[in-house]
């Protein structure tokens, strides 16, 4: 960072990274920035900005986010005594694979299957007629459009927890052992704390995408749930409303951001 | 470092084969001479033999892409940078695409299977004389129910609202047709843009919530014929797909009246073989032809010619083939301009958020 004699070299070097930041991160921002500030007939306007603070809107937001919340909760209570048994197996790389295999599949088609399988007449509803709880309604509820959603997402968390439990280094736990602590205090006052970062990352690798999923929440849940992410696909595809769609946008890129600096923000804070 | 860097060239080197290889191929193909035609028409609406069928008869290149909603469709073609030299869109998007300056007249010399179309499907609102477009298929928008299921007849749209139809309706996901629906069953027409009846229909259909299992696309037909709700609101060429899945449905359209669709073929702007385009519109319209893939997709046909084909329990069908004074109370959607869509579009939404 602080060479002196290279300097040259190393601004020549940055250029492709200042290229990529400027044409595919500012310019994009910097485009759906304007695009906001259009009416439908192409007049400069605040009023998309307005009709997002109305009722509509507001609730949407707060489902959203409720909804993001849910799937990131759940995926990190899987995910991390997954990700902490998988350090303790014995062909760990096997495993990790297993794990990794299903994001290979694309997420339509991961997402259809659940229609079959969550259907009436599915396997689900066909065993729960077996065992006598009797035919429920799958399909088209928040509970399945939670569910899928932590099925597509769980990988995605268990990778970084996986990777900050492995780096963790064994004679921190022994010790704290030898020190007298039990299982669990050593979990809470030891692995965990080392591990948070994986555990933020694994969050904001959940969360933020899940704050703007679409089609699943048309394909599962039968549009019972209605996220900003369908709002913007809507309003981009079949409104042709690019102005209200980038207000949706634009307030996702705000509130992505103060999650980012919120959860980057106090990396020191783990001691104690 | 040193093996990440071989892997790096080694990509680049693997990246480059492909590309060659790909230019290699669609060379061979003809792909890149000017003896090709691009058609871009709605997923599953072609029976695609009768692709092969065309390039052995003409000797032109078919490159076949597929759209979902002719809003998509529109976006595309306007935001150019395409070579689209057919498209299919429905009634209103031409219109849209008229006024909007984005089609090339036809010339009806090149086009002499016209005189096969039935000719209550030509010179129709959207496209007067037919001068940008031929009639591809066309159909109505109604109610797909299991007799078994429900006792309801759907005679009515009244009936969408009958309390025993409690979480068992499904919905197309389209803002003009479930909106269409509460305008309709209030007696009003489908391209109403007056606001208070608009509220009013909105108002209707919040009724309408607790029936509503679920608000979906394409998947619907899947679901229907699956048996997954007792009835769901679909346009006719969907209906009689479901239908052939599942021969227990039933297809009605209520009397209040509904919506008739058309799907025309067009030449966009974009075209880069206008005489290839010409000589494929032609070719579709041809009574064979078109029997053949009016048997496949199992749209309603305009081609009176390429009716008398089919068998006689599809041509006698009323429920696809409905008499004229049946389709007479049936309204073409017109295009209502973007801020009408807008508000439809918003209304709808309204309504999407109080199911959930």
């Amino acid at each position: 960072m602080n060479g002196k004699g290279s300097g040259n070299a190393r601004s020549l070097a940055y250029i492709p990274y200042y290229l990529w930041v400027v044409l595919f991160v500012i310019a994009p921002v910097v485009l759906v920035v304007y695009y906001s500030l259009l009416d439908v007939e192409g007049h400069f306007t605040l009023s998309n900005y307005v009709d997002f603070f109305t009722p509509v809107y507001l609730k949407m937001t707060i489902s959203s986010f409720w909804y993001a919340f849910l799937i990131t909760l759940f995926s990190l209570l899987i995910a991390y005594p997954a990700a902490y048994l998988l350090t303790r197996t014995k062909h760990k790389q096997l495993w990790l694979l297993l794990i990794i295999l299903p994001t290979w599949i694309n997420l339509l088609l991961k997402t259809y299957a659940f229609i079959g399988i969550f259907g009436t007449y599915g396997p689900i509803n066909a065993l729960f007629g077996a065992i006598g709880i009797g035919e429920q309604q799958l399909l088209f509820t928040s509970g399945s459009f939670v569910f899928v959603s932590i099925y597509i997402f769980v990988p995605f968390m268990i990778m970084p927890i996986y990777n900050a439990l492995e780096e963790l280094n064994v004679s921190l736990t022994d010790a704290a052992r030898d020190l007298g602590a039990s299982s669990w205090i050593t979990f809470r006052r030891v692995i965990f704390p080392l591990t948070l970062s994986g555990v933020k990352a694994g969050c904001i690798s959940v969360f933020i995408p899940a704050l703007s999923l679409f089609m699943i929440t048309r394909l599962i849940a039968g549009n019972k749930v209605i996220t900003l992410g369908t709002a913007i696909e809507q309003h981009f595809l079949v409104t042709q409303d690019w102005g209200m769609g980038s207000t949706v946008a634009v307030f996702l890129i705000f509130a992505m951001a103060v999650i980012m600096f919120l959860t980057g923000g106090n990396r020191k804070g783990v001691r104690r | 470092m040193k093996s990440m860097t071989r892997t790096l060239i080694l990509i680049l080197v693997a990246a480059l084969a492909l590309i060659l290889l790909a230019n290699r191929l669609n060379s061979s193909q003809g792909y890149s001479s000017g003896n090709t035609l691009t058609i871009y028409n709605w997923g599953d609406y072609i029976d695609p033999e009768l692709l092969d069928r065309f390039q052995e008869e003409t000797g032109i290149t078919v490159i076949y892409q597929t759209f979902d909603s002719n809003e998509a469709m529109l976006t595309k073609i306007e935001q150019g940078g395409t070579t689209f030299d057919v498209a299919v869109p429905s009634d209103y998007a031409i219109e849209k695409m008229r006024a909007d300056n984005l089609l090339i007249p036809l010339d009806h010399d090149k086009i002499p299977n016209m005189q096969y179309i039935d000719s209550k499907f030509m010179n129709l609102s959207f496209d007067p004389d037919n001068k940008y477009s031929m009639p591809y298929f066309w159909g109505t928008l109604g109610v797909v129910y299991n007799p078994n299921l429900t006792d309801l007849t759907f005679e009515s749209w009244e009936d969408l609202w009958d309390p025993s139809l409690r979480n068992d309706l499904l919905l197309t996901d389209g803002a003009r047709e479930v909106i269409g629906t509460g305008l309709a069953s209030l007696g009003y027409s489908l391209n109403d843009t007056n606001e208070e009846h608009l509220q009013e229909a909105l108002d209707k259909l919040m009724g309408m919530s607790p029936n509503v299992k679920a608000i979906v696309g394409d998947e619907i037909k899947l679901l229907l014929a699956n048996d997954e709700a007792a009835a769901g609101l679909v346009f006719s060429g969907d209906a009689s797909e479901i239908m052939s899945e599942n021969e227990e449905l039933d297809y009605v359209v209520p009397e209040e009246g509904s919506n008739l669709y058309f799907d025309n073929m067009v030449i966009p702007k974009t075209a880069q073989n206008v005489d290839g385009a010409m000589q494929f519109i032609n070719f579709m319209l041809d009574p064979e032809v078109n029997a053949q893939n009016t048997e496949y997709v199992g749209y309603s046909t305009p081609n009176d010619a390429a009716l008398a084909l089919l068998p006689e329990d599809v041509s006698s069908d009323e429920r696809f083939y409905p008499p004229d004074e049946l389709t007479a109370h049936l309204e073409v959607y017109e295009n209502l301009g973007k801020k009408m869509l807008v508000h439809y579009n918003e209304l709808f939404l309204r309504f999407k958020m109080n199911g959930s």
